[in-house]
């Protein structure tokens, strides 16, 4: 697998799509800097100088969370590997007015290991899911001041989950019943689309939409484990079919160079969480019930910073904050997607190797705030049984990657 | 670039140390506090509850459920504490075995037949814990299942060569340190510093499970006339339990005592009601006809035996039972006597009857009538106004079939059993004050759960066999889940005797009954 993607940002938003973009904040939808564009904004690609850009790059995510219930002395971290989301950008100029390009990046994915029957267990043991984008654009100048791009979006996307069957079932030696759910290989098609306005030389104005992807999964396996040989536990491995949307994600935002060597950008994006409002897994075989799981998304923003400094010829220093507002409402604090508001706090560099070639590094620290929270729709015996307590989660991204300008 | 490059693996490891730190994580020395006790080596002393016994049998997964168990591991999140230790079973079947042979059943589980679920004896495994496997300890539960108060003092009772002849225990053969050591010398030897103390059950409670067979013993001190089945003498209790107190205290451990629950709330005794006699009206015209023929036979025959009319008339009264549509009581065997001179009567309100019971042969007219056909004939000469032979009438009066002693707890074994368990309680609650312990009301616990129930995150926990959540298969030892009620109002007493803020444990997460059709 190209990359395995931890959540640490709102939902499993995992924005990490270029790494001179995350120094400064991840701001990028005004900013025409390298084939970065290639996701931030393609309506910019037409104006770069250079005709063919490349951009590559890995990030390397740590990102954990510990969960605490004081009452009963319960204490859980999470055990998440490390996770290496990748992009690449290419671009090539074919005429003044248009530029055509391929860029691949993983904006959505997550992936938490918590303790194997932890407290939570009965709503997550583990998750993982990871979602290529692949997308050929196109870059057209329109007007002296206005670009537009755009293309289509082809995903594949994979998932895996295991969580015990409830808080207490086990088989005859005490091991806990649980299910594994995995499909890979899921695909689906979407689109982008951009604008990019140039008013005066030093400043733009962008805009950019990505459309919701639907991962409908269709016929991925269903694994259950350690059940009791029962009549009254049917469960029997059987395969799936559940839908989990990849919101769409609007950006505006605006760059502005000032004095000479600086840049300031600014990036208002806003997330269209809503319609993740359940996640509902309709097992085949009729002995096995359905799962629902609500979940209850709002839409969210994120409020995104940063500047860029021409330090000499051989560096490019960049730095930014963004905020970013947690689509999870009060009383849906799922652990598997355990996020709450977040700061984030960006830096970073570029070293040109030569005037063709750089290696852009970047460090992206989250803060969070410790939450009380809970996830409330979870019913046994047809009563509510509310799970929660006091979680804490940190995230350290460092991130290494290459542009190429020819 | 390669000079840049090579510190890249020194700027990852220090990434992979930053975890999120909470603001007061439990796990920080002072979050919770022992208070005044000190929870570093504690010892638990008891029968079968303390060990973990569930679903009639001792298993691993029952053990590592125990209440000790589930408070050792609470206590070790307020202060470091030493390993809590069990003389662990070799599996999860729970038979065990003497020298190869099976001694003891396999546990119960909830199996589904041909007419829904019913505990049945586990068969998916062999039993493998066999007794003449020694175990070396110490072991931190000393809990030994079948023990009352005076066998914790009893030299011997680990003696695994006294369990064929039954002077020994077969679940402290397996751990004790020699075969003359006491439970008690054990559980001293090992220093606590903390200790619970759960006795008294036993001593009234195996009376009442075989109905009230054996002998209530109060007034009699000599111990060595008392069968297992028998009532202990509330004052030998006393010197039992004192001596064992002073014993554990006399270390300077702080501790805490149980009282005994009253068993007659257990579904033990309060899942077979005594009125499952369910009749047709014509069945009940029936019975009622069948129990007017015997009080007549019994007039004649009493006549014949030289009574006046009057008094056989006055005495045959008593067995012209009248049986209603619906629900009536079931009928038991008792002493026969002047008054009562065929030895049977219909049960009171208050009577119960055990779980055990045969079931089946309640169908077939145990605690009523089995009517052959040959007793049909009598009656039905009886109905055309014949006169039968004193053989048939005798056939007549034997198909009375009334319940035996051994399933049933009449009211006056329910008395007895009352009488012993509030004076325990006294003694115990006495006790623990005098030496500054604990208490937990093990029995105001149980009468809650067999009363309006204990409520917990996803319901209400109650005694109802089988679904109630807190008693297991056996119906008298907890599950799981009423085992960690248990450790809950435990933990409660030792939290506020001895000021210390051990957190309680969330019982909703913990099991009910086990589930398996892999049965005999």
């Amino acid at each position: 697998m190209l990359s395995t993607a931890v959540t640490y940002a709102g939902g499993y938003r995992v924005a990490l799509q270029g790494q001179r973009a995350l120094a400064m904040g991840h701001t990028g939808v005004a900013v025409v800097n390298s084939a970065e564009l290639g996701f931030f904004n393609p309506a910019g690609l037409v104006l770069l100088e250079n005709k063919i850009n490349i951009s590559a790059g890995v990030s390397a995510v740590f990102s954990d969370v510990v969960w605490q219930n004081e009452e009963f002395g319960q204490l859980a971290r999470s055990e998440s590997p490390v996770g290496t989301p990748v992009y690449l950008y290419a671009s090539y100029k074919v005429k003044d007015w248009l530029a055509l390009g391929l860029s691949i990046y993983t904006p959505y994915g997550s992936s938490v290991d918590w303790e194997k029957d932890w407290p939570g267990s009965h709503l997550v043991n583990n998750i993982e899911l990871a979602a290529i984008y692949v997308q050929p654009v196109a870059s057209i100048k329109i007007a002296k001041y206005l670009s537009v791009g755009g293309g289509p979006i082809y995903v594949s996307g994979t998932v895996n989950f295991n969580r015990n069957l409830n808080r207490t079932l086990s088989d005859i030696d005490g091991n806990r019943s649980n299910v594994t759910i995995d499909a890979s290989g899921v695909s689906a098609w979407g689109w982008s689309a951009g604008a990019m306005i140039t008013p005066t030389e030093n400043f733009r104005i962008g805009l950019n939409y990505r459309s919701e992807i639907m991962i409908d999964a269709k016929d991925g396996d269903a694994t259950f484990s350690n059940v009791p040989n029962s009549p009254l536990t049917p469960f029997e491995n059987t395969s799936f079919k559940a839908s989990l949307p990849l919101p769409a994600e609007l950006t505006v935002g605006l760059s502005y160079e000032f004095l000479d060597k600086w840049l300031f950008a600014f990036d208002y994006n806003r997330t269209y969480w809503n319609v993740y409002d359940s996640l509902d897994i309709d097992f085949a075989s009729p002995n096995v019930p359905d799962s629902q799981n609500p979940r209850n998304y709002e839409d969210s923003s994120i409020y995104r910073f940063g500047v860029q400094y021409d330090a000499n010829e051989k560096f490019t220093l960049r730095a930014g904050y963004y905020f970013d507002e947690s689509p999870v409402q009060a009383g849906y604090f799922a652990p598997e997607t355990p996020r709450n508001d977040a700061n984030g706090y960006t830096g970073g560099l570029s070293f040109n190797v030569n005037s063709n070639f750089a290696i852009d590094a970047s460090l992206l620290y989250i803060r969070f705030k410790e939450v009380q929270a809970s996830y409330d729709p979870y019913f046994e015996n047809g009563q509510q049984v509310p799970f929660g307590g006091t979680y804490k989660s940190s995230a350290i991204v460092p991130g290494l990657g290459i542009t190429y300008k020819l | 670039m390669k000079k840049y490059l090579k510190f890249l693996p020194l700027l990852a490891l220090g990434f992979v140390s930053c975890e999120p730190e909470l603001d007061n994580p439990i796990d920080e020395a002072g979050f919770y506090t022992n208070g005044e006790a000190d929870f570093t080596n504690y010892v638990a002393l008891g029968n079968s509850l303390t060990a973990g016994y569930a679903d009639d049998a001792l298993y691993i997964t029952g053990q590592e459920n125990s209440y000790p168990n589930i408070m050792a591991q609470q206590f070790s999140l307020v202060q470091e504490t030493g390993a809590f230790t069990q003389p662990l079973m070799a599996d999860n079947a729970g038979g065990l075995l003497m020298g190869g042979t099976q001694i003891t059943d396999n546990r119960y589980v909830l199996a589904v037949g041909a007419s829904g679920p019913s505990p049945k004896r586990y068969a998916g495994m062999a039993p493998t814990t066999d007794i003449t496997n020694h175990l070396s300890g110490p072991f931190n539960n000393m809990g030994v299942p079948g023990a009352k108060s005076f066998y914790l003092l009893a030299p011997g009772y680990g003696d695994l060569a006294g369990v064929a002849v039954g002077t020994a225990n077969p679940y402290f053969a397996r751990f004790a340190s020699s075969p003359q050591a006491t439970i008690l010398d054990d559980a001293v030897a090992q220093n606590p510093t903390f200790f619970s103390l759960q006795a008294g059950d036993n001593d009234v409670m195996n009376y009442a499970t075989t109905g009230g067979i054996g002998v209530d013993q109060t007034g009699n001190t000599d111990v060595a006339d008392y069968g297992y089945h028998d009532i202990t003498d509330p004052q030998v209790f006393k010197s039992t339990y004192s001596n064992i107190v002073s014993r554990m205290v006399s270390t300077g451990a702080g501790g805490v005592l149980m009282s005994v629950p009253d068993v007659t709330t257990i579904p033990y005794f309060t899942t077979i009601p005594n009125n499952a006699l369910v009749l047709d009206a014509e069945k009940a015209a029936g019975l009622t006809g069948f129990f007017q023929a015997v009080a007549g036979i019994f007039t004649q025959k009493a006549m014949m035996g030289g009574a006046s009319m009057e008094q056989a008339q006055e005495l045959a009264a008593q067995y012209a039972l009248t049986f209603n549509e619906g629900p009536n009581r079931f009928l038991i065997d008792v002493q026969a006597t002047l008054t009562n001179p065929l030895g049977f009567r219909q049960m009171t309100q208050q009577e119960l009857l055990v779980l055990t019971i045969d079931q089946q042969a309640l169908a077939q007219g145990y605690g009523s009538v089995v009517l052959t056909p040959e007793v049909m004939e009598v009656l039905g000469i009886l109905q055309q106004g014949g006169q039968p032979s004193a053989e048939q009438a005798g056939l007549v009066i034997n198909a009375v079939s009334g319940i035996d002693d051994e399933d049933v707890l009449d009211n006056q074994e329910i008395q007895a059993v009352a009488v012993a368990t509030a004076a325990y309680n006294v003694i115990i609650k006495d006790l623990a004050q005098a030496n500054g312990l604990a208490f937990a009301d093990v029995n105001a616990l149980f009468a809650q759960i067999s009363g309006g129930g204990f409520p917990y995150d996803a319901g209400t926990l109650t005694s109802q066999f089988v679904t109630g959540g807190a008693i297991s298969l056996d119906g008298v030892h907890p599950t799981p889940r009423g085992y960690a009620a248990l450790s809950n109002l435990i933990i409660d007493a030792v939290n506020q005797k001895y000021n210390s803020t051990v957190p309680k444990v969330n019982i909703g997460d913990y099991g009910t009954v086990t589930l398996s059709n892999e049965v005999e």
